[in-house]
């Protein structure tokens, strides 16, 4: 699904990572594990092509762009929680099933949050709107940057188990995290710094 | 086309939803004109005279404040991002965002036109000019000012930096636009400056949306 050949970024005249190879094939968890400012977010958004100024190879084998996840969460705080998915959605060109759209809701707790605006959210629940995309648009590759900080107890065990059922279809996720991943399936890591 | 419209109709609630910073400019090109009369005194011939002028430095100024609504707020909350990685074309989404600008930054300007032009004792047949060449140059200010938005949008304080860098960009449709109100004032047929600035539109709509997108493209990439 990706492969990743010699890839080395500097920044600020500081090599955060150099001839780093991998690769994530489908079914597949990776994650990116490092200290504060290891360059874990830049690796990331090198992998989606956000950032250009790496050098070595990145090379998806996907009919789309993965979806992903960064420290900006894409949510608009003017525009209420339906709206947004609405529109992250409508960027995948997927038009929302009001039933799915229903249960993920719920599932996420964000049931009765529907028209309310999402800077009147606390930050957990502002990452569950950004998280729902991945659980709306059928995307076979997730990126995300920390998808877990923020996120309670309940949230973490929805969240997870939606990991391993995406992995189950043959999906692949690459994130980044602190936090050992509590999902029982393959795992591969990547460490920098 | 369905991009196109969805970009413009959420641009368009965003800013519905935060009136104050789509009122400003408008309070601003209002109150700006409003203080000529004090400084140079209630004369009606010398203010009729430097009226096309007053109304076109102050419309620039007031457009160039309501630059930063474009792309800012996309920026900071990755929203802009999430367009650059879906694949959808950035030419598109500056168009409808450009659009969505212009219906509450540039229109009103033009409906604002003839309360400002009585204010300043302006013939009613150079108020309609004056109308005339704002709703013609209105769009072209937003599309090249479109492009400093999108290259200065990663900066922490870009406003100024927009100013110095598009105000020269509007020199000539300045030139062309108050000469056309002049041209109204003394008689002369004006429809030469309305294809000329017809044609300065159609121009800056084909290469504006280039521009901005290549620098959006730049801007996202950190």
């Amino acid at each position: 699904m990706l492969r990743v050949k010699e890839l080395s970024c500097t920044r600020d005249q500081r090599p955060l990572f150099s001839s780093l190879s991998f690769s994530v094939a489908s079914g597949e968890l990776l994650q990116v594990v490092g200290a504060n400012g290891s360059g874990k977010s830049t690796l990331l958004r090198c992998l989606v092509g956000l950032y250009t100024g790496y050098e070595g190879d990145v090379d998806w084998q996907l009919n789309e762009a993965p979806l992903y996840l960064g420290h900006k969460a894409g949510v608009k705080s003017s525009l209420s929680v339906l709206e947004n998915l609405q529109w992250l959605a409508g960027l995948r060109n997927v038009s929302l099933d009001s039933e799915l759209l229903g249960e993920t809701l719920s599932k996420l707790r964000l049931e009765g949050y529907e028209d309310v605006p999402c800077g009147r959210l606390s930050e957990g629940q502002r990452k569950r709107v950004a998280l729902s995309q991945f659980l709306l648009c059928p995307n076979a590759c997730w990126v995300m940057d920390e998808p877990l900080s923020a996120i309670d107890d309940r949230g973490l065990e929805f969240l997870t188990a939606r990991m391993s059922e995406h992995l189950d279809d043959g999906g692949s996720i690459i994130l980044s995290s602190h936090q050992s991943v509590p999902v029982d399936r393959p795992l591969s890591t990547v460490s920098l710094g | 086309m369905r991009f196109f419209f969805a970009s413009m109709t959420r641009d368009l609630r965003v800013h519905f939803r935060r009136p104050s910073e789509v009122l400003n400019p408008l309070v601003f090109f209002a109150v700006v004109i409003s203080l000529f009369p004090l400084g140079i005194g209630p004369s009606p011939d010398q203010l009729s005279l430097v009226a096309p002028g007053i109304v076109w430095v102050a419309a620039l100024l007031a457009t160039l404040m309501s630059m930063d609504l474009l792309f800012r707020s996309d920026f900071d909350d990755g929203s802009l991002e999430q367009v650059v990685l879906s694949g959808q074309s950035l030419m598109v989404l500056t168009l409808a965002k450009v659009f969505a600008h212009w219906l509450i930054a540039g229109l009103p300007l033009v409906v604002l036109m003839p309360i400002v032009g009585l204010v300043l004792f302006l013939e009613v047949d150079g108020i309609w000019t004056l109308a005339l060449s704002l709703l013609l140059v209105s769009p072209t200010l937003s599309l090249v000012g479109s492009i400093g938005a999108a290259l200065t949008v990663g900066l922490p304080r870009g406003g100024l930096l927009v100013t110095i860098l598009i105000l020269p960009l509007y020199v000539p449709v300045l030139i062309l636009a108050t000469a056309m109100v002049q041209a109204a004032l003394s008689g002369s047929d004006v429809s030469g400056y309305i294809y000329w600035l017809l044609a300065v539109l159609l121009l800056s709509l084909a290469l504006a949306p280039l521009a901005t997108s290549a620098a959006l493209h730049l801007s996202v990439d950190e």
